[in-house]
Order: structure tokens, then sequence, then C-alpha cells
């Protein structure tokens, strides 16, 4: 159909919006609640900033251009006085009810409301000094702040919380002046069903919803010369930090990565992917184990065996799927894995008290700080991990300490908590654990070197996947989720007994940790995940070693100290158990 | 003779014994033959409540008490002699008048949808089907559903819940759009202040939505209707309950009506009172459970609606039509009112006006035949001054207004609407600046939240009449409001929102000298506004008795005593002490 937006005519495909229409001109209108998640299926569509208002000929009042659809001969104005005075005095609106803390607020350089506040040109808010403002009480949970003085209720949250992760966390509550997007009866996120995915802060437009920022704590750690200060980082963070910098996304810095921490003044710099091969050997072994047994007849063993790297999955399955607490996996994931292994294994090594270590992650993930907050992971109080940042995070600490990734030389982890293989590398993509898995279990169980390293089938973007890997007869059934609304449907599947499967991998993010919160802001574009994802396929590539039982650094930790998989000493250090958590 | 004596049951009258006085009748006439006592729907004339009727006569009994049951039937019933003290007393002439058809509050009315309140028993089916009741039905069953679509919308009938959209065409979209599923939705969300046309009509006349309701299901090709209705309205939710029950055991719901092989069945919904809920999208999420707010059109639920099937929406006084025009004939409705507004509108008259209740007249009737005929003019011979019409959002009209008529378009163009139906009566004593804060008061605490504009902009504006009623506002404010309101209009993304200005709109176009002298004189030139009320002593007839000033909280007042005392303005709190006090009335408000 034809429509002439600006005088300039377009031939639209049948229910295109005017935004969309307006956009293959080149004309950008500007919005501020509007977000659209095409590899999510998702549109956060809610009309309701009014920012995108356009004038149409013929029609009464001004109409949102983001869901009103083009009809044939639509003629369209995207910038008259009227359309401009209503935009200007609709944010003014806005502003009028949003605290003006930019100079200290988190969000501040990366916030859409400051940017559209700029680009309409806002130089003051009429009535500022007796319009009532919202106020609410912050709600601060380890991973996740909530600021609602500073919501514009564009309810993107609430999309991503219902309609993409299934959480039902957040939602819109009262009415008017009032209305505020909360968890039900106005409980702190702690007390509801959110499982920190993060996802939620991951689309905030304002300081709304932000992390828990822990980087002040540990630049006081850093700087107290009685604690020695381990670092790891997980492997997404490394194909996504460079975008911080103004990299191409897919940008590889690993060396870079451990060049800044060490700059950063960590006493050592380690690597989560060592504790990814060590999660695959005891994972890979209980996944074995429970296989036998299975196919022995054993019917006491469940299966299938669900990957357990995730904590937001974690909360998830302990919120949602109680009755399930068998299936996954009792390996704790990397992160706290490492914890473990770096206050006993290692702090003996080198002598220094429990006490005394401080152990720092960075994370593409807010769920994280959640994790390793639980009583689970702590000896006598003291946490095996004691920090999480995210990627965000360390990108605003390096920038802070005034050092330019782009120039830093490629360096190396330390030794011994920072060697990996490929297989570690792929955690950070959707299908990478499972498929790590996959490698060590068949060489270990067939006792022969695999024909091929790359499972393909294994791969994506596809929200729900299914794929078998031929274990020399025996046909090994897999299923792959990531966002935890496709999780729920998969596992409302096997609960059901519409689908079985021997090994599921879940990862609560879209696209995997690549796609995780604590990563640097994507927008809901698509291609900067794949872009991440196929970083690390290329890390895997390039390594020498690619399969997690092959890492001599573990074969000396299990050699010298834990033994094998599965053993008392693994047991006690490296598995946890789940617990149920109430609905409300 | 056979009498009939129907006492007012709808919820005004109730509140006022009603119910004794139908006890007390029952009581003393059960001994009588040829005498028959029923409830009956609302009379319209609530400002005479309760209201006695007695049949064939046609003797109209009002403010009747339960204490006077007993002379009624002992000297009307029994000896055939009226009480002349209980009739109405027309105000211009002094004389009683008997019956109601030559009241003037009754004269220029045309009752249509509310047709037989007033005259049949609600709870009983056989009073209804004594009336034509489910006829229309039945003709409509006899005939395919294209040919009720078409004679709607021939009558010209419009939606009467506020958008005035054609009902036929509404009902075509609807039936146009194939589905394994339909569903017919009764929107009895009645939310203006003041209006109670839909709660009258389904405590007085159930049966006549029931029927428009299985009508329309048949037309569209739906077999499942919802009322949705507001749960703080018992008595009518009690009588629909009844209806439903009623119609279902004589066979006009069910799952074969009237062996015709049609099958319609009606369920009810409650909801909790929340004005944006009257706006169809936000009804229908509230159905089904969601946060009840409203949704970018289109879609429309004639395409995309209940559970995501087509629904077609209707408001009660719009279905309480359906049947009559039927009935009837399309081209007796459209005969009736103005060339785009056809047959009547149920207007609820409230404020300062002399016959508060509700009339039903054709379209095109003007605003003075309402207020100065049918509503007998202003209370205590007060100036008009100002009607308001269309609920909270409307807009107020003025003497200019006056003999304007009643359609539509007609209203919208003088920047109000027809709304539900509502009209606010004001006079010479109204701040009409307190009057469009006080509906934006309204609209702040009723607007869902969903848009910015709404949200926040009504607010504002709110923040700013309190500015401008506390004498704080200058000139540009004014500007201010007047360009917040239009934005407000031009960006709300509900019927809500986009008319929520219109009282400040409108009395900016028609009273803007009373803003102006609240904002340059800090005046209120009605003296309602508490913040720029001025005390003020006259030294002539202030016996300098000092009660005054012992009164004043603030100690504002000053003066020997024996001597004329004075009040500090800048001390006063203007909370009207000193005026009560004083026994020379010395003290007067400016």
């Amino acid at each position: 159909m034809n429509v002439v937006i600006d005088n300039k005519a377009i031939e639209v495909a049948e229910s295109t919006t005017i935004l969309d229409a307006a956009e293959t001109l080149g004309i950008h209108i500007p919005t501020l609640c509007h977000l659209k998640l095409p590899h999510l299926g998702v549109n956060n569509c809610p009309a309701g900033c009014r920012i995108c208002v356009v004038e149409v000929e013929g029609r009464r009042n001004l109409a949102p251009a983001c869901a009103t659809k083009c009809t044939e001969g639509m003629k369209i104005t995207t910038s008259s006085i009227r359309v401009m005075n209503a935009r200007k005095t609709v944010m003014q609106m806005i502003l009028s009810d949003h605290p003006k803390d930019c100079l200290t607020c988190s969000k501040s350089g990366n916030c859409d409301l400051q940017a559209m506040a700029t680009r309409l040109g806002i130089r003051h808010i009429p009535g500022e000094k007796y319009a009532k403002m919202s106020s609410y009480n912050p709600d601060t949970s380890p991973s996740v702040i909530r600021d609602m003085d500073k919501c514009i209720l564009c309810r993107r949250c609430e999309t991503m919380c219902n309609e993409v992760q299934s959480v039902g966390a957040l939602h819109a509550a009262y009415r008017g002046f009032d209305a505020i997007v909360t968890p039900a009866f106005e409980q702190n996120l702690e007390k509801s069903t959110c499982t920190f995915c993060g996802q939620c802060v991951a689309v905030c437009p304002t300081g709304a919803l932000t992390e828990f920022d822990s980087t002040a704590k540990v630049v006081r750690m850093l700087a107290n010369p009685a604690k020695t200060v381990v670092v790891q980082a997980a492997p997404a963070v490394r194909a996504a930090l460079g975008e911080e910098f103004g990299m191409k996304p897919g940008t590889l810095v690993t060396g870079k990565l451990a060049a800044a921490l060490r700059r950063l003044g960590f006493d050592y710099v380690f690597d989560t992917d060592f504790a990814a091969d060590l999660t695959i050997m005891e994972e890979g072994a209980e996944l074995l184990d429970r296989l036998k047994k299975h196919l022995a007849g054993d019917k006491t063993v469940r299966l299938p065996m669900l990957t357990s790297c995730c904590p937001a999955w974690v909360n998830f399955i302990e919120t949602y799927f109680s009755d399930m607490l068998d299936v996954p996996s009792t390996a704790r994931s990397p992160q706290q894995m490492f914890g473990s292994i770096a206050k006993n294994y290692f702090a003996a090594k080198i002598g220094v008290k429990r006490e005394e270590m401080v152990v720092v992650s960075v994370m593409p993930c807010l769920a994280k700080k959640y994790e390793c907050a639980r009583d689970e992971f702590k000896v006598k109080g003291n946490p095996d991990v004691d920090f999480s940042i995210s990627t965000r995070e360390l990108a605003h600490l390096i920038k802070e300490a005034n050092i330019n990734l782009a120039e830093l030389p490629d360096e190396d982890f330390d030794s011994p908590l920072g060697s990996s293989t490929g297989a570690a590398v792929i955690f950070g993509t959707t299908g990478g654990v499972i498929e790590a898995a996959v490698r060590t279990a068949y060489e270990l169980h067939l006792k022969k070197t695999l024909p091929k390293v790359d499972f393909e089938q294994l791969r994506g973007m596809e929200g729900i996947r299914s794929a078998t890997v031929d274990f020399d007869g025996l046909e090994l059934r897999i299923g792959i989720a990531h966002g935890l609304g496709n999780a729920r449907k998969l596992l409302e599947d096997v609960r059901n007994g519409k689908q079985t499967f021997h090994a599921i991998e879940i990862m609560a993010c879209p696209g995997g940790c690549i796609g995780g919160a604590g990563q640097p802001l994507h927008h809901g574009n698509e291609s900067v995940l794949e872009a991440r994802a196929a970083a690390l396929y290329r890390e895997d590539k390039s390594k020498s070693l690619r399969k997690s039982h092959e890492n001599p650094d573990i074969i000396r930790l299990y050699n010298e100290y834990l033994g094998k998989p599965l053993s008392h000493r693994s047991h006690e250090l490296l598995h946890t158990s789940y617990h149920k958590k109430g609905v409300l | 003779m056979k009498r009939r004596i129907t006492v007012c049951g709808g919820t005004g009258c109730k509140a006022s014994a009603s119910a004794k006085i139908l006890e007390n009748f029952k009581a003393l006439t059960s001994s009588l033959e040829d005498v028959e006592v029923a409830q009956v729907g609302c009379f319209g004339f609530c400002e005479k409540g309760p209201i006695v009727k007695i049949m064939p006569e046609g003797t109209f009994y009002v403010e009747v008490k339960p204490e006077d049951v007993e002379e009624l039937v002992e000297e009307h019933i029994k000896k055939g002699k009226r009480i002349d003290r209980l009739l109405y007393t027309n105000p211009v002439t002094g004389l009683h008048v008997e019956d109601s058809t030559h009241m003037d509050f009754y004269r220029k009315q045309q009752r249509v949808a509310i047709r037989n309140c007033g005259t049949i028993d609600p709870e009983n089916i056989e009073e209804y089907l004594a009336e034509r009741g489910y006829d229309a039905l039945k003709l409509v069953l006899n005939n395919k559903p294209e040919w009720t679509v078409a004679q709607i919308k021939e009558s010209g009938l419009r939606g009467r819940g506020g958008g005035g959209f054609p009902t036929g065409l509404k009902w075509e979209i609807a039936a146009a759009n194939k589905a394994e599923q339909k569903y017919v939705v009764c929107n009895a969300d009645e939310g203006d202040p003041g209006a109670f046309m839909d709660r009258s009509i389904m405590e007085g006349d159930p049966h006549s939505v029931i029927e428009a309701m299985a009508i329309c299901g048949y037309a569209i090709g739906a077999n499942k209707g919802l009322v949705y209705i507001r749960a703080e309205y018992p008595l009518a939710v009690h009588r629909l309950q009844v209806a439903i029950k009623q119609a279902r055991e004589n066979g006009m719901l069910g799952s074969n009506i009237m062996k015709s092989g049609f099958g319609f069945d009606i369920e009810i919904r409650y909801g909790a009172g929340a004005f944006v809920c009257g706006e169809e999208t936000a009804l229908i999420h509230s159905m089904e459970g969601e946060r009840g707010e409203p949704t970018f059109k289109p879609p429309f639920p004639a395409e995309k609606g209940y559970k995501g099937f087509p629904t077609n929406v209707n408001n009660v006084e719009t279905l309480a039509n359906i049947p009559v025009i039927l009935l009837n004939g399309a081209k007796w409705f459209a005969s009736i009112g103005t060339e785009k507004s056809k047959g009547t509108k149920v207007f609820a008259l409230a404020g300062k006006i002399n016959n508060v209740g509700l009339i039903e007249v054709p379209m095109g009737t003007t605003l003075r035949e309402v207020i100065f005929e049918i509503g007998g003019g202003i209370k205590d011979g007060k100036k008009f001054k100002a009607v308001q019409t269309g609920g909270p959002s409307g807009g107020c009209l003025t003497e200019k207004h006056l003999d304007m008529s009643i359609d539509y378009e007609n209203l919208l163009a003088a920047g109000s609407m027809m709304g539900s139906g509502g009209m606010i009566v004001m006079d010479e004593d109204d701040c009409m600046v307190s009057v469009a804060k006080f509906y934006l008061e309204f609209t702040v605490e009723e607007s869902c939240g969903k848009c910015a504009p709404c949200r926040i902009g009504n607010r504002r504006l709110y923040e700013l009449l309190e500015q401008i009623t506390e004498g704080k506002a200058d000139m540009d404010d004014l500007d201010r409001l007047r360009n917040m309101s239009n934005v407000i209009k031009d960006t709300a993304l509900c019927g809500l929102g986009q008319t929520s200005p219109n009282p400040v709109l409108s009395t900016l176009d028609n009273f803007y000298e009373e803003y102006k002298a609240h904002v340059l004189e800090k005046h209120c030139p009605a003296g309602k506004c508490s913040a720029l009320t001025q005390y003020i002593i006259d030294e002539e007839a202030c016996s300098g008795c000092t009660a005054c000033a012992r009164s004043c909280p603030a100690m504002a007042i000053k003066g020997e005593r024996k001597q004329p005392h004075t009040i500090d303005l800048s001390l006063c709190i203007r909370c009207g002490a000193c005026l009560t006090r004083c026994k020379f009335n010395a003290i007067y408000t400016k």
C-alpha cells in the first residue's frame, strides 16, 4: 500500500506501522517505551509514552507511530509544530515525575530518557516547584535494585518478566499517578518469584532497574594489603567487554581482559573457564553415572539430567518446578566451583588463610550476585565467592582506572586456575555446556577419541532445540532451551511425559550467558548476540585442547586433591542441593 | 374496579423506605379483592420519591411515607378519594397535579429505552411478556441474521455509552468476522458520577437487556453473552440474576431458544468500579482477569475481543432500545430525533435543578427545554450559570448554548459530549475553576496510569488548578493550562484521557474572566475558593464586643474594646469562626 510520510511517497507491506515505514525512509521518529525484540517474537508496544506521536491527515488526534498501522493513502507528518509541541509537552510531563539526580545516577550516559530529553531540547520543566513526585521505597536485593521513582512505566520489564521469561515477578499495580510496576503485594524482589535473571534490568530505559553495584567494595579489597584478591572471569565476558570500549560486537578481548584485570591490581587473574572444565568433569561423570544406572534398569534414577550452571535457572526450578528438584545435576556452577577450589585448594597451596582471600568474579550475569550470597556456598559465613561484578561494572572500573583496553597487550591468565579448553569457553552461549559435556562423556564412556569435536546439531539461536547424539549405537536425546519461557515449555513437556530426553541444557537468558543481564546492553539487537556466540566458537576452534578432560591442570587437580569425579571430596566441595521456594 | 398499586423499587426510592411502603400496602390490601400491589422500576422523578402510582386512574403520589399507606388504602382504594397532600404541586401555579401525564416533568419526555421502568414488575417475567416482551426475539429468530443487522443499521441507533458509534455497523463488523466462538458483552460498568440510567434499566426492566443480548447473539453469530456490571449495583445484579433465571426457565435463554435451534446464554461478570473499565478494551481485559487498562485500537473487539475472539460490546441503554426498534420498525425509530442522532436519550438530571431525576427525551430537544421545563428550572430561584454534560469528561455549557438542540454532533462542537448522559446544572454560586478542578480530581483518581499524558498530565492540570484557586498562579499558567489540556486531548491513549481536559478547556473558553479574576485580582467571584475569600469587618456595624477576636484561632483580629475591630488578612486562615460568632452581622466576605 502507498503512504506519504513528510511529503515522501513510499510503498509498504500490509500492517506495517508508521514507525517502521518512516524508518525505511530514513526518518527516525523518536520512541521511548517501544522495544522490539524480533528474535524473541516480542514487541513491547503499550503505546504508553506517547512520544512517537505523529500527525495523520484526517485524524482528530495524534497517532502513536509505534502502534498505528499504515492504511492506503495515509498522509503522515512526523514533525509539524503541533507534533513537536505535543512531544515536548509530554516529555516535560514525564520528566516532572522523574528525579533529577542524573549526575550520580548509575544509568547516566546510558539512559534512554536522558537521551530523549537531550534530543527534544528540554531546558526546563514547568510547574516543577509544586509538582508532586512519585515516591516509593527502594527495593534492594543482592542482584537487582528497584528505584521506582525513576520508572516511566514503559512496561518493558513487565514484558520481559512475563512474556519472555514467564517468571511473573513484575506487574503493573495501582492506577493513575500511583501506578507502579512491582512484585505482588509490593513485596521486595527477594520475596517474590524473581529469579534475578536481570532481563528487566537489561531493557530498562532509565535507572529504575539497575544491578547491585559491588565495584566500590572490590576496590576497597584491592586497596587492602592484608587481602589476597583473586579474580575469575566468565567465558561470555571476553566476547562482549570490547563493546563498552567501542569495539565491534563479537570482538574477542580475552588477552586484554587478563591484562586489564592485572592492571587493576588483582593478585591472581584466573579464568572461570578452568572451573567450567571442572564442571564438565563432575557433571559429565554424573550424567554417565545416571545413564548407566538407568540403562541397567534402576528405577530410582531420574532422567533427564538438567544442567545447573545457570543460577537464575536454578532459582526458577526451585520456585516453579519444585517437584523436579532431583532432576538438575547436583554439580555447582563454574563460579561456585571456582570459589570453592580457590579458597580450599589454591589458598592452601599459596599459604593464605581462607579469611584473607577475597574471590571476585566477573560475570555476564546478575543472578550470579545472588548465587554467591546463597548460604550453601558459605563456610562459617565466609562466602566462596565474595563479590560478583558484571561485565558492565568491570568496564566502569577499567574506565575509572584510566586503562585503555584497546592498547593493552594480550596477556595470559595465571596458573593453575587459569588454563582451560575450548569446551569451557563455549559455556557462554546456548548449547555450549551440553556440547562440552557430550565431548567429554563420549570419550570417557566409550574410551575412544571423538571422530569430530564440533556438534553442529546442538548450536543455534532457536529458543527450544532438540538433537540426538550417537554414542556408538546409543542415541542420546538432548534438549536445549534458553530464555525461561522456553525452559518452562520444555520442562512442562518433560513433566507431562510429552517429550523424553537424557540430558537438557537450560540457560535463563535469551542467547545464553552472552545475552546475560550483566553484559553491555544489546537493545534487542539479535545480531549482537550472534556475533558474541560466533566469537566464542572461534575461540574454541583456536584452542589446542578442546575437551575438558584433557586440561592438564584439571588432571593435576584430581591427582593432587580431589581424587576422581564424584569422589567424597568432590561432593563436599563441588556439589550442592536444591530447595523448594514458595511462589508467594 | 380492579386496581394496581405500583411502588417504586429503584435504589433511590428504596433508600427512602419504599420497601416498607410496599410491605404495608401488601399487608393492608391482602384481604381486598381486585387490588394488586407491585414493585416496579424507577419512575425517574427521584426528586420527589418514594413514588406510588395507582392504576388505572394513574394517580401519581409523591414523597410517600410508610405511615401514609393506611390512609391511602382507606381513602383512595376503598373510597376512591384521592389524597391531595400527597400529590405533586406545580411550583408555578401552586395547583395539585393528579397524574404524571400532566406534569411538566413528564410532558416532554418520550420513554423508549426506559419504556417499562415504573410500569412492570422487574422480577416477574410475565409482566415483561405482557408488554410484548421477547416478541422481538421471536421475530428475529424467524428471519435471517442479516435482517436484524439491516434493521438496526436502518434505525440509525448509535452507542449510548458515550462514543456514539453506529450500533448496526458494529454488529455488521462483528458478524462479518468469522470465528469458532464469538461473544456479546453488555457494558453495565456505569461509572459517570451522577449517571444512573443503566442501573435503572437493569433494576426496572432487566429482560429488555437480556432479550437484546440474545438478539445480538443471533445477529452476529454468538452464543455466549457476558454482562460486565459494577459490583456496587447489588439491586441491579439481583434483578439481572432473577431475570436470567426466569428467561432460562421460559426457554428464552438456553441451548434451543423457542425451539429455533439457536442457543444463547448469559453470564454475569463483576467489575470493581474502575471508571476506565467502561472503555471496551479495558473492560475486556478486566473480564479476562488482566489489569483493567485499555489497549490500542485497532484491533477492535469486533475483530479480537474477549479471549481473542470477535466480541460485540454494547452499553445497557443501547441494548434496551433494540427490542422496541425491531417491534416498531426501524423507520419509526429513525423518525425520532435529528438527522444524525436518531431516537431518544436518557439523561440523569442533577445539581442545582428543581427536578432531579432520570428523564428520556427525543434527540434534538433543547437544553432549555430539559433544564427549565422538564427540570423545573434552577433551585431557589437562582440564576443559571452552566450545565455540564457527558459525565466527568464532558464540558460546561452556558447560557448561549441553551437553545442548542441536543445531539452527538452539537455537543461535540460546543466542546462537550453526549457521554452516557449525565447533566449537572450549576448556578451563580458555583465557581467554574473549582468545578473544573472537581472533575479533574475524578479523572486523576480514575486514570489507569498506562499513558503518560493521562497519568501525569492530568495530575499536573489538577495541581495547576489548585494553584489558581489558591491565588498562586500567574497569567502564563493559564496559557500552560490550555496547552497541557490540548496536548493531553491530542495524545492520550483512550477516551478517558482524550476527554479528561474538557472541563478545563470548556471553562477556559466560556469563563475566562473568572479565571482571570482568580489570577490577577486573587479573587473568586463566586466566593467558593476559601483561600481567596476575604473576611472583612464592617466598621459601622461593629460594636467592639471582642467576641470575634476571642474566637479567632489565628489571632488575626485586632481592636480595642468598644472600638471597631479589623482583620489582618495576612494572618487570617479563612476558617469563618468570626463570621459565625458575630451577633451584629458586622463581618462579611468578599
